[in-house]
């Protein structure tokens, strides 16, 4: 529990004078001022002024690289009226009167752009007030800026510390006036993140370098075939090991399951890790090993044939298929991934007594984290302290706090702060892995090319059944396929099914979720279907298949002016486009290559755009577009998860290898913001549409159709 | 499908696992871990720690020492997170046994410059870089090296230099501009 005090410490507030707090309800519904008391402070205020005239800014969205460190507070102050350089931010702990703080789903900026606005406008109001009242003059003389309120007809002012106390007295207007984003002096502009200077000096904070005091260090033994117990252990060489503590067995909670692992705990990382390396675990892998890819793999595609639960239903497919004068089928095959950020899952928890955790983590959600604890361990939400550092990358892994809970099981049989490193090994043999998506194609074309039937048919195993150990749900076929339906393309006789296939390993959310898979098969068979109807791929998707304006056929049209569609180009050179439209949001690339021996392709030129309707930070949007390209070039020619003999043959970046500076060309990002109420996300939908474009880019420069990734640029 | 590794052209750094085998030799003969003192020149200052020989360098750094700016990626020197500059060279920490680092210069990026000053960090800052930052102090330490050798590297030499460090965010075509930034800053 947090008292005064304790917060004021935390939060490196000083705590002298009072303060205006203003935040929301924990029901979201109502704003409302954490009042003169300063023991209220911990009431939700997103916005504390203190009398000295410190601004601080409390931040909900976990920073893993996404900028969210500081655009989540711009949109606060931007209403506020404070520069950037005038406000000190502080990384939220999942304390309840926040809501959710979980960095996930592209949602940072679109799922608090209003919210977050109104709390800042609103303080901005009161502060105004407070100064109109002290001049006794009419609301509508006074202007706030940089922190400072101005009354116009005599140039008089007073700062925010100065009128702080007095605002906080005020009644919280519940719809304050937003301002007109034509008056921006922050969002939409390119202004600098404060943590880079620190990341190019060595200086910003990961989970990983955390140190307190008495600290000590564990590494973890856990079987990578998944599912296994643990029968026994010898730790005799372990012991033997200079600086070895202690080995404490327990289990990794990851979902429902529980799996077995021994913890070395020991007085520097090297020694733990070595007495890791020198137990002698004995496992009973249950007859999980004996789970190969390959085989699995096989029974994906036997399964094709089955009919599924039909997700989307509009005419009658199988007769317009049947009496279509063209038919076409195709199959795609995407394979598991491992995230692997560049910094291990590690976690430092420490036990205050027997009641009171604390938690030092890379995480995407403190409350995420929480709510992985409590569902594991007994110890009430409130009694948990969860400090969020910067994450080492995220791309969805960092949702599964499974780090944690090991750290804070191994922890409470030590009256010590203990850090947990998982080893690269680890980090890409343990997943929860992308899940694999295989997908069966089928379309009707009339002799003109125009589509009279389409089905998009995913068989896979889901990411909620796998992870909650239980059989498939209704609800999962709707995540599995994700996006398939609701492509603005007019596609009649439209029927999409899902085929479940069980499977034992964990699968979970991995940048751009299940669109990061199906997009390639979607894009890539309307590429298909262009081909057969004898079209232009870009002009099919304009003028046959979107006929009516949309947000998709903006961004297709932005990206044929863009890329210079129907410019020539050389000889042995190709041209591929592809979107897709997905709950996090919309973006579409057009992808030039070239080969001599249409074997061997070179990528040329990427071109990308993004709609989002709204946009905070530009260059910040241009930097996650780049990376999310980057991350689907080595999603389509790099790497897979492969089972043989239950476990992931894939260790490290060795055999699974990502794309290195040599092999990134360019890429040319493209922003649609026209405002409107829409705003879409920008982390995740850079990634679905690249691969996709790449194949259709690759179909044309060689003739080759590529349906299973990963594949090898230099023998398509 | 999986691409065997020697035939994977775009896999250029094949490197053994070092660490994982030194560790492995070690525990397979027995030996107890021993201890020594080891005197480390770390940015100019020196440290009398009492260590395992076998120990990388990276975590004597990050453990012992404390600066935490050297990172942890792979423990194969497949990442480049821990680099560090070894008698001027760039080395991979986590496969650096402390014993070969004795009696030696080592940098790492807290040492590289006073203030953030250094022409690379510049340019890092001035076109905004880093993501999640973390593989960046090993980039900059990588960077560092090249620019020293070859005050102005082609995209291709820039390719080559800095082939030995990952970025999962995806800053290559950054880390490629500011490279050729910090070649202007440090030639002006």
């Amino acid at each position: 529990m947090l008292d005064r005090r304790h917060f004021l410490r935390l939060s490196g507030l000083s705590g002298l004078g009072l303060v205006l707090g203003l935040g929301w309800k924990p029901d979201g519904q109502e704003l409302i001022a954490t009042g003169s008391d300063i023991a209220t402070i911990r009431l939700s205020p997103y916005i504390i002024i203190e009398s000295p005239g410190t601004i601080t800014i409390m931040n909900p969205m976990p920073d893993m690289g996404q900028g969210t460190f500081q655009s989540v507070p711009a949109m606060i102050a931007e209403e506020l009226e404070v520069s950037l350089e005038q406000v000190k931010i502080i990384q939220t702990g999942g304390e309840k009167e926040f809501g959710g703080q979980t960095a996930g789903g592209s949602n940072s900026i679109r799922g608090h752009y209003q919210k977050l606005r109104t709390v800042g406008a609103a303080a901005r109001e009161m502060l105004i007030l407070a100064a109109a009242g002290r001049w006794k003059a009419a609301v509508t003389d006074c202007y706030a800026s940089d922190a400072v309120v101005y009354h116009k007809p005599t140039g008089k002012s007073f700062t925010y510390g100065e009128l702080a106390e007095d605002a906080g007295k005020l009644p919280v207007p519940q719809h304050p006036q937003l301002k007109d984003p034509k008056d921006f002096k922050i969002l939409g502009k390119n202004y600098p993140r404060p943590d880079v200077p620190l990341k190019v000096s060595g200086k910003a904070v990961y989970g990983i370098d955390v140190e307190l005091p008495g600290m000590l260090y564990a590494s973890v033994a856990h079987c990578p075939v998944f599912n296994s117990k643990l029968i026994s252990y010898d730790d005799s060489d372990t012991m033997r090991i200079k600086g070895v503590k202690k080995l404490v067995r327990f289990q990794r909670a990851l979902g429902a399951h529980k799996y077995d692992a021994v913890a070395v705990v020991a007085d520097t990382y090297w020694a733990a890790y070595k007495g890791k390396l020198a137990l002698k675990v004995k496992w009973d892998y249950q007859g999980n090993d004996r789970f190969d890819t390959e085989a699995y793999e096989q029974s994906l595609r036997d399964m094709a044939g089955k009919e599924g639960q039909v997700v989307h239903s509009e005419g009658d497919f199988e007769t317009a298929f049947h009496s279509a004068p063209v038919q076409l089928s195709s199959f795609y095959e995407l394979p598991m991934l491992s995230h692997s950020p560049m910094e291990p899952q590690n976690c430092t928890a420490q036990w205050h007594g027997k009641d009171q955790l604390e938690i030092w983590v890379s995480s995407q959600g403190a409350d995420r984290v929480k709510k992985d604890i409590t569902r594991n361990i007994e110890i009430p939400a409130e009694n948990i302290k969860v400090n969020i550092l910067f994450s080492g990358g995220g791309f969805g892994r960092r949702l599964y706090n499974d780090y944690a809970v090991e750290a804070a099981s191994i922890a409470r049989e030590l009256d010590v702060p203990v850090k947990m490193i998982w080893s690269r090994e680890e980090d890409t043999q343990l997943g929860p892995f992308r899940p694999p998506t295989f997908s069966a194609m089928k379309a009707g074309l009339a002799a003109d090319g125009k589509p009279l039937a389409f089905q998009h048919k995913v068989i896979s195993p889901s990411m909620g059944s796998t992870m909650e150990d239980k059989n498939d749900t209704s609800g999962e076929s709707s995540s599995m396929t994700e996006g398939i339906s609701t492509q603005a393309y007019e596609l009649p006789n439209m029927k999409n099914e899902y085929v479940f296939s069980q499977m034992h390993i964990p699968l979970a959310a991995w940048r751009s979720v299940t669109s990061s898979t199906l997009a390639f098969a979607h894009e890539c068979f309307i590429d298909e279907m262009a081909v057969k109807a004898g079209k232009d791929p870009m002009e099919y998707r304009l003028g046959t298949l979107l006929t009516k304006p949309s947000d998709t056929k903006r961004l297709l049209l932005k990206l044929k002016e863009v890329s210079g569609w129907e410019k020539p180009l050389p000889a042995g050179w190709g041209r591929g486009v592809a979107q897709y439209e997905f709950f996090a949001g919309l973006g579409g690339y057009v992808v030039e290559v070239s080969s001599t021996d249409r074997s061997s392709v070179r990528i040329e030129k990427i071109f990308m755009v993004i709609d989002l309707g709204t946009v905070v930070n530009p260059d910040t949007v241009a930097l996650q577009v780049e990376g999310a390209a980057t991350m689907a070039l080595t999603a389509a020619t790099k790497s897979a998860i492969i089972f043989k003999n239950g476990q992931s043959r894939q260790t490290n970046f060795h055999n699974y290898p990502l794309v290195r500076i040599n092999e990134m060309p360019e890429v040319e990002v493209h922003i649609i913001a026209e405002g409107g109420a829409k705003i879409r996300g920008v982390g995740e939908p850079g990634l679905p549409p690249f691969a996709p474009a790449l194949g259709n880019a690759i179909f044309a420069a060689t003739g080759k159709r590529i349906r299973k990734l990963p594949f090898n640029l230099n023998k398509v | 499908m999986d691409l065997p590794l020697s035939k994977n052209p775009c896999n250029p750094i094949q490197k053994k696992n070092k660490f994982e085998q030194s560790a492995v030799s070690i525990v397979n003969a027995k030996k107890i871990l021993l201890m020594a003192a080891i005197s480390l020149t770390v940015n100019k200052k020196q440290y009398h720690i009492d260590a395992d020989p076998e120990m990388p360098l990276l975590w004597a750094i990050r453990d012992i020492i404390g600066l935490k700016g050297t990172k942890f990626g792979c423990g194969m020197a497949q990442c480049g997170a821990c680099t560090v500059h070894l008698d001027g060279e760039a080395v991979r920490s986590c496969v650096t046994l402390l014993g070969r680092a004795e009696g030696q210069e080592i940098v790492t990026i807290e040492g590289i410059s006073e203030n953030t000053s250094h022409p690379l960090q510049k340019a890092w800052i001035e076109l905004q870089v880093p993501q999640c930052g973390y593989c960046q102090s090993g980039q900059i330490m990588s960077a560092a090296v090249l620019l020293r050798e070859n005050p102005h590297p082609t995209d291709q030499d820039i390719d080559e230099a800095m082939m030995g460090n990952l970025c999962r965010c995806g800053t290559y075509n950054r880390i490629r501009k500011a490279i050729h930034r910090a070649a202007e800053i440090m030639n002006t």
